[in-house]
């Protein structure tokens, strides 16, 4: 399938977006999710020797958005590549 | 060596490394001094960033703080680190492509408006200014405590080494000497870290002793330290006090506010490409989360310590390290039922900070004069000594120590370096440049930026001697402010092709004056006003949340009805979008 020169940088930026609230999604759910809104539900479960909910407010969330950011680097790159914007 | 000749050499010989770095990596060019000529490598670049943003604050006080308040601290230990999340996303990229100096210069091109730069620039230099203030205070601190000069020398002192590398280096300085400081901060922090982990818990790593069992026993540290605090009538560690939205509204305005605060941005404009700027936020977070997973253990095992070895124990038999910073006035006991033992419960032990009598009481402490109160507790302790004191209380050698009081430093200097180079660079840029004086040669303008940082070190340093009294209250400004101001109007820049210079002016505007006013009528016109009286709950720390959403319902309305924005600003949108074609540094 041939990509038409006008169109290359509609759909690069709409794969963009599309990825990048899909991850927003994900900073939402860790970190005011389950670290705030539903963090006295989520700390009736035990989670090594954590509540599971003040693992994900004090740890966990944390974790995630590094993971994130990487996940999204990797993605972004091959992204680049696809739709040919990237820079040599 | 004793402790206090460890504490100069180590002081001494990182200061001797700073300056070293400063003058190999002078700045030649307004592109090396604004943004160190675009060239640097993403994971120094990652770790300067993470220098930059870890100050005197997230060093000696945010373990401290969370000791005390468990759960809540998630505030801050979520606030401080998600808001890279959208920097990676939403502008580092973007900012980069555009590929200029300055924030305040974004703004005032993508909305074809001096009055909106100009702004900017004001909103650069306030909330700069208020952060710096506190760095500085920390470096006398610092200073006074474990090289005991006076404060004010220390401050002195801290300002002539920041103006050496700051000025002399501009941004290229600041950066090498930033990755220095990065590395000598997070040793520092991680060596009592991991000994204080080993001795609780028998586990090396702070963040999986956090969840492990106490060493030789099966019971797990967070239900021993929750079982402890109920037993003496505090709060359940694992568990919250501040209301959910109040907690929400904190956490979206620090994190939206760290990603609109100018000096952290900027450093994404030294990369060389737009993809180096999405990994070096990246490396930033990496290098921020190692200090930001291993704060809550540390606080998780001070307060441990401090509940086993404290309540209940005669004065005459307490550790050593409690005399020490009892010594220090960070720790006081007035015995208010005269029985000699130190009773310890929720509550203030007696009316604010403590003063001490000149005489000892009678059982030899310190006695303090203020008035005591009601309730049962008799124990003052000052959080900043879960991080200072931790070496003592783990049997640590004196190096450990003298080691704290070089990470402390490093700490507070790198981020009052970066500060100030933003507050010089919008105003020989942004005022200067573009405003006042366009003619100005890039010779001119290099001295100008160098004289501002000048200036701004010495009133930095001001401010540090002679701290306004509204310091410690003012940090909610900053955040605030940049959630409500930047934030939305660079997100909007980027992606919104149809916001114009009315809907961003009016946006920034009303997000502004609104934030502020509401911070200053609850901190300062009206402070007796409580959490009754704030609007949904939400205290003046989180209040910047609802003044970005007014930002951004007030520009997409005006914007909606008021004329688009001219096609070459469309064309400028579209191509900040495409990361090829993101050259060296632009010269003008």
């Amino acid at each position: 399938m041939s990509i038409h020169k006008q169109d290359v940088p509609a759909a690069y930026w709409k794969e963009n977006l599309s990825l990048m609230l899909k991850l927003l999604a994900i900073w939402f759910v860790v970190s005011f999710g389950c670290g705030i809104l539903f963090v006295d539900a989520l700390n009736n479960i035990q989670f090594f020797g954590y509540p599971l909910g003040f693992w994900f407010s004090q740890q966990g969330s944390i974790y995630a958005f590094v993971g994130l950011i990487f996940f999204y680097v990797w993605k972004m790159n091959q992204l680049d590549r696809k739709y040919d914007v990237h820079e040599e | 060596m004793d402790t206090q000749t460890l504490i100069y050499l180590f002081v001494g010989v990182t200061f001797a490394l700073y300056i070293g770095i400063a003058l190999w990596t002078r700045a030649g060019s307004t592109g090396e001094y604004y943004v160190a000529g675009k060239g640097v490598h993403p994971v120094l670049n990652g770790m300067a960033t993470g220098a930059d943003w870890m100050s005197a604050a997230s060093f000696i006080s945010m373990a401290g703080i969370i000791s005390f308040v468990g759960l809540d601290g998630g505030v801050y230990l979520m606030g401080w680190t998600g808001g890279y999340v959208l920097l990676a996303m939403c502008l580092a990229p973007y900012l980069r492509k555009f590929g200029k100096f300055t924030v305040p210069e974004f703004v005032g091109e993508r909305y074809y408006s001096q009055t909106a730069r100009v702004v900017a620039v004001i909103c650069v230099i306030f909330i700069s200014f208020t952060y710096v203030a506190g760095q500085m205070r920390g470096v006398g601190i610092v200073f006074s405590r474990y090289l005991e000069v006076d404060i004010n020398t220390g401050v002195v002192i801290g300002m002539a080494i920041v103006f050496f590398y700051s000025v002399l280096g501009g941004m290229k300085g600041i950066t090498y000497t930033q990755v220095a400081q990065y590395c000598v901060m997070i040793f520092a922090y991680m060596i009592p870290a991991i000994f204080i982990s080993m001795m609780l818990t028998g586990n090396p790593i702070p963040q999986l002793g956090f969840g492990g069992t106490l060493d030789g026993t099966d019971t797990y540290l967070l239900d021993k330290l929750n079982g402890l605090s109920t037993e003496l009538g505090f709060n359940t560690y694992t568990d919250g006090t501040k209301s959910t939205i109040d907690v929400f509204f904190i956490t979206m305005a620090l994190m939206v506010g760290t990603a609109g605060l100018p000096h952290v941005i900027v450093r994404f404009f030294t990369t060389p490409t737009v993809r180096d700027a999405r990994k070096s936020a990246g490396y930033a977070l990496l290098f921020i989360a190692i200090l930001y997973t291993t704060a809550p253990a540390v606080a998780a095992f001070a307060r441990t310590n401090l509940l086993t070895s404290i309540p209940n124990v005669s004065y005459a038999e307490v550790p050593s390290w409690f005399k020490t910073w009892e010594k220090a006035g960070l720790i006081a006991w007035q015995d208010k039922n005269q029985d000699g033992v130190i009773q310890y419960t929720a509550g203030a032990p007696f009316e604010g900070a403590p003063t001490f009598a000149k005489d000892a009481g009678v059982n030899g402490e310190r006695a303090v004069t203020n008035a005591p109160t009601a309730n049962g507790n008799e124990l003052y302790i000052d959080r900043d000594i879960m991080v200072l004191a931790n070496p003592e209380i783990a049997n640590l050698p004196g190096w450990v120590i003298a080691l704290i009081a070089a990470g402390g430093l490093a700490a507070a200097l790198s981020t009052a370096a970066g500060l100030l180079l933003v507050i010089s660079t919008s105003i020989s840029h942004d005022l200067l440049k573009s405003n006042l004086m366009p003619n100005i040669s890039e010779k001119n303008e290099l001295l100008a930026a160098r004289i501002a940082a000048g200036v701004a070190v010495v009133i930095a340093g001001l401010f540090g001697i002679y701290p306004p009294a509204f310091v410690a209250q003012v940090v909610a400004f900053a955040f605030g402010l940049a959630a409500a101001s930047f934030f939305p109007a660079i997100v909007m820049g980027i992606f919104s092709k149809t916001m114009n210079r009315e809907g961003a002016v009016a946006g920034m505007i009303v997000g502004l004056v609104f934030t502020f006013t509401y911070i200053v009528y609850f901190k300062f016109i009206n402070p007796a006003a409580g959490a009754d009286q704030w609007w949904f709950g939400i205290s003046p720390e989180g209040i910047g949340t609802l003044g970005m959403i007014f930002n951004f319902v007030v520009s997409v309305v005006v914007a909606k009805l008021t004329s688009a924005p001219p096609a070459h600003i469309q064309d400028l949108v579209e191509s900040i979008r495409i990361p090829r074609g993101a050259g060296g540094a632009v010269a003008h």
